[in-house]
């Protein structure tokens, strides 16, 4: 599985340093047209280009999450993995904590490099760095995390299949809302916007890229900040001082959660 | 000393369905205790309460005298359940590595060495789990259950994946641990292997203890069986007791014997009756 995740990210770096690189051959030809003088073009193209990466990272992100936590317990039940091991003095709890922070400690480190490695290629193709490196290298990090925690919360009530498909319907709910908000602040409807950011606070994965595509063009004003606000694959909207809290808060919440219900189950 | 395992009016409901009603069960130190019935009988679900992945809806039972499921009770047992797997790209030896890690056990290499020589794979022990035939991981789920020299050791079908010659390793690994004083929960179908092996033998059915007793016990007396000159006497009532006495009165009425024979029901048979199902 691990030879299918670095295949896979291999042809993405790939990809984007080849898209980059055609991208900022044509933004060098923008530059000296007068038409655009409003525009930054190499801000405007670095950063829809970075947050495409991260788009592209919070998505295998979650595919890794996914497939380091959906089975960790009905799963591994299903198939005998988990009964040699749970019987063992350790205790079902410090089974579950360990799993987590097993999936999390890989998930977020390899979120946080991916985005490093796209943020790397970015400045080696077009000389464009964001705003800010390590608030949005963490909040992608943090997001892969989140999803983690919800895979194995997920796994306590469902198969392995089940439960994977469930996983990745929430990432896609989570990404559509924040797309859904884009849309309602563009036609100015306070409905989508509201559905939007309270999706984004129910599944936080979502408030943290949002924050992270926020926070690389955060120092962009004018009709460049417009633009680049409306960001691709979700608003990039700043979620405020309570977001740590609440993704903490969060993770704590469904951890126990899930210890609660791993410990009174029949296995 | 407490009991390796004791059970006090152990029951089990899963929604409508009661596993268990009340089972009373004692494992002493160092008793070999075959657990048979039907499928569905309750007998894994008696093992999985003992070992801590179920839990009990009435009674209690104990491990060693700890709570079963407690940290301590885990500490004092090895399992090896019905379905098990072991990660694939694993050894056999890291497997046990990973188990000695796990239940806390300094045995090192050496214990790992013992183990995989008692269970015959000790040529193996380099060898990915995925590259083993389902014997050899049979094998190496008892070796693992053996980690940590427990004092009690339940095993769910141990036998189900093994060929004959597999079977008899198990049978005399089984005597061993008995000689070293370890106690087993044997759970089989294989009601041979169970009177081979084991001091007693309990038969649950519907989720009840219907019968328990030493082999000898279950395989009671069925009568006498005596070859003369003039037939086949029998005598259905008689036990082994009576047969010199039956045998003196029919010589002594002229009666010429040719052979006596003390008739038993095998386990077979009386667990058969014991579980209603028909001996014929």
């Amino acid at each position: 599985m691990f030879a299918i995740v670095l295949v896979l990210t291999a042809v993405f770096l790939g990809l984007y340093a080849l898209g980059t690189d055609r991208a900022f051959q044509e933004v060098a030809e923008f530059e000296q047209d007068p038409t655009f003088q409003a525009v930054d073009e190499r801000t405007l193209a670095g950063a829809t280009l970075l947050g495409l990466a991260m788009f592209g990272t919070l998505f295998l992100g979650a595919v890794l999450a996914v497939f380091l936590t959906h089975a960790v317990v009905r799963g591994d039940a299903e198939r005998g993995l988990l009964q040699p091991l749970v019987v063992r003095p350790l205790g079902r709890t410090t089974l579950l904590g360990a799993r987590f922070l097993a999936a999390a400690v890989v998930c977020g480190l390899y979120a946080a490099g991916l985005f490093a490695a796209t943020a790397g290629i970015t400045y080696w193709t077009g000389s464009w760095w964001p705003d800010r490196f390590w608030l949005p290298a963490a909040e992608l990090a943090a997001a892969a995390v989140v999803v983690c925690m919800l895979s194995l919360l997920g796994s306590v009530f469902l198969s392995a299949t089940a439960n994977g498909i469930a996983v990745f319907m929430l990432v896609g709910a989570g990404i559509v809302g924040g797309l859904l908000g884009q849309i309602g602040a563009a036609l100015d409807s306070e409905t989508l916007v509201d559905v939007a950011e309270k999706a984004s606070w129910a599944l936080p994965f979502e408030a943290l890229y949002q924050d992270a595509l926020h926070a690389i063009s955060s120092e962009s004003f004018g009709l460049t900040g417009e633009l680049l606000q409306l960001g691709p694959f979700g608003g990039a909207q700043s979620a405020g001082g309570a977001l740590w809290p609440w993704v903490v808060g969060y993770l704590a919440a469904a951890g126990a959660l899930a210890a609660f219900v791993f410990g009174r189950k029949d296995l | 000393m407490p009991a390796a395992l004791q059970t006090r009016a152990l029951a089990k409901r899963y929604g409508t369905i009661e596993a268990l009603r009340g089972v009373e069960l004692e494992v002493g130190e160092g008793e070999l205790v075959g657990l048979l019935g039907p499928n569905g009988a309750g007998k894994s679900t008696l093992v999985k309460i003992a070992v801590g992945l179920v839990h009990p809806t009435g009674g209690d039972a104990t491990v060693c005298g700890a709570p079963a499921g407690s940290a301590a009770a885990r500490a004092s047992l090895g399992y090896l359940a019905e379905l098990f797997r072991f990660p694939g790209w694993y050894s056999a030896d890291e497997v046990l590595l990973l188990h000695q890690r796990l239940a806390g056990s300094n045995g090192g290499e050496a214990e790992r060495t013992e183990l995989l020589r008692l269970v015959g794979l000790l040529d193996a022990r380099g060898r990915k789990v995925d590259a083993m035939s389902k014997g050899m991981q049979q094998r190496l789920g008892i070796a693992q259950a053996l980690v940590g020299s427990p004092r009690i050791l339940l095993l769910d079908e141990p036998t189900s994946a093994l060929d004959p010659a597999g079977r008899r390793t198990v049978r005399r690994l089984l005597e061993e641990l008995r000689a070293r004083g370890v106690a087993v929960l044997l759970n089989s179908h294989l009601l041979s292997e169970v009177e081979l092996v084991c001091d007693r033998v309990v038969i649950i059915t519907g989720g009840s203890v219907v019968a328990a007793g030493t082999p000898a016990e279950l395989s009671r007396a069925r009568g006498v069986e005596i070859e003369t000159a003039a037939g086949l006497r029998e005598f259905p009532d008689a036990t082994r007791d009576d047969a010199p006495h039956l045998v003196a009165e029919l010589v002594a009425a002229g009666e010429r014997i040719y052979e006596v024979r003390v008739r038993r029901t095998s386990l077979e048979e009386t667990y058969l009756h014991a579980v209603g199902e028909d001996a014929t």
